[in-house]
C-alpha cells in the first residue's frame, strides 16, 4: 500500500485533487509544507478531503501546522498529526512513497 | 547624474501596490515580497499592501517556525507601521474561503471586497504581484 505526500496548497494547485483521484482505497495521504492547508476544517476545500475520509487514512505534519500558525484553526476530524519521526515511520510502513509535487 | 533629495523627502512619490498571493514558507515569494516592500518604504513611496488568495496566510497569528528551522517573518508586518506603511488590505473573499476573519491576523487590515480591490488597483501607478 502506498504513502502519498502532498506539499502544495489546495487553494492554489490541483495537486491534492489529483492525488485523491488516483490514490487507491486504504492508502495513506500525508499533507506536508503548504499541503497542510488542506487539513483544515471550515474552508472552501474541506469537503474535498472529507469526501475521501472513509477510503483513505489522512495524516498532517505537525511542525508545518505550527509554522503556519494553524494550531487554532481546527483540523478535519479524523486527520492524525505526526512529527518528523512519525513521517519516517509512515515511509517505512508503506511499500512505496508517491510525492505529489 | 546627481539626484536631489533634501530633508523634505523624495521629489517623486508614486502609488505602489504590492499584491501578496502566496502562502509563507512553502516558497520564498512571500519573504522576497516583504523585502521589496521595505525598499519602497525606504524611498518614502505611497505603499499599499494587499493580501489575497493564500497571501492572507502570511498574516495568520500564532506562527511558530522553530520545528521547521525557518525564520518566522510574520512579526515584521507589525514593524511596517514604523516605516509609515499603514495601508494594508485583505480581500474578504479570500479570508472567507479559508475560514478566517480579521481577528485571526497579526496586524489590523482593512477588509475589502473584490470589487473594492478592483477599484483600488485601478488607481495605482506601480503594481507588483507575487
Amino acid at each position: 500500500m502506498l504513502l502519498h505526500t502532498v506539499n502544495k496548497s489546495p487553494f492554489e494547485r490541483n495537486t491534492l485533487e489529483s492525488c485523491l483521484r488516483v490514490a487507491a482505497e486504504g492508502a495513506a495521504v500525508l499533507l506536508i509544507e503548504d499541503g497542510v492547508y488542506g487539513a483544515l476544517d471550515n474552508t472552501a476545500v474541506s469537503e474535498l478531503v472529507k469526501k475521501h475520509m472513509g477510503n483513505l487514512k489522512f495524516y498532517v505534519l505537525g511542525p508545518d501546522i505550527e509554522a503556519r500558525g494553524l494550531g487554532d484553526q481546527g483540523l478535519i476530524e479524523g486527520i492524525e498529526s505526526v512529527d518528523y519521526g512519525g513521517f519516517v515511520d509512515l515511509v517505512e510502513k508503506h511499500s512505496a512513497t508517491q510525492s505529489w509535487m | 547624474m546627481e539626484e536631489e533629495w533634501d530633508e523634505d523627502g523624495p521629489d517623486v512619490v508614486k502609488r505602489f501596490m504590492y499584491v501578496n498571493r502566496k502562502a509563507p514558507y512553502g516558497t520564498v515569494y512571500a519573504l522576497e515580497m516583504l523585502e521589496k516592500v521595505l525598499i519602497a518604504a525606504a524611498f518614502e513611496q505611497d505603499v499599499h499592501l494587499v493580501f489575497m488568495d493564500d497571501g492572507v496566510y502570511q498574516l495568520k497569528k500564532g506562527q511558530d517556525t522553530k520545528a521547521v528551522n525557518m525564520k518566522n517573518f510574520s512579526p515584521t508586518f507589525r514593524a511596517l507601521e514604523g516605516y509609515e506603511v499603514e495601508k494594508l488590505y485583505a480581500e474578504k473573499e479570500s479570508l472567507e474561503a479559508r475560514g478566517l476573519t480579521a481577528d485571526d491576523l497579526v496586524v489590523p487590515v482593512e477588509v475589502i471586497s473584490s470589487k473594492e480591490l478592483s477599484e483600488l488597483m485601478a488607481k495605482q501607478e506601480v503594481i507588483l504581484t507575487a
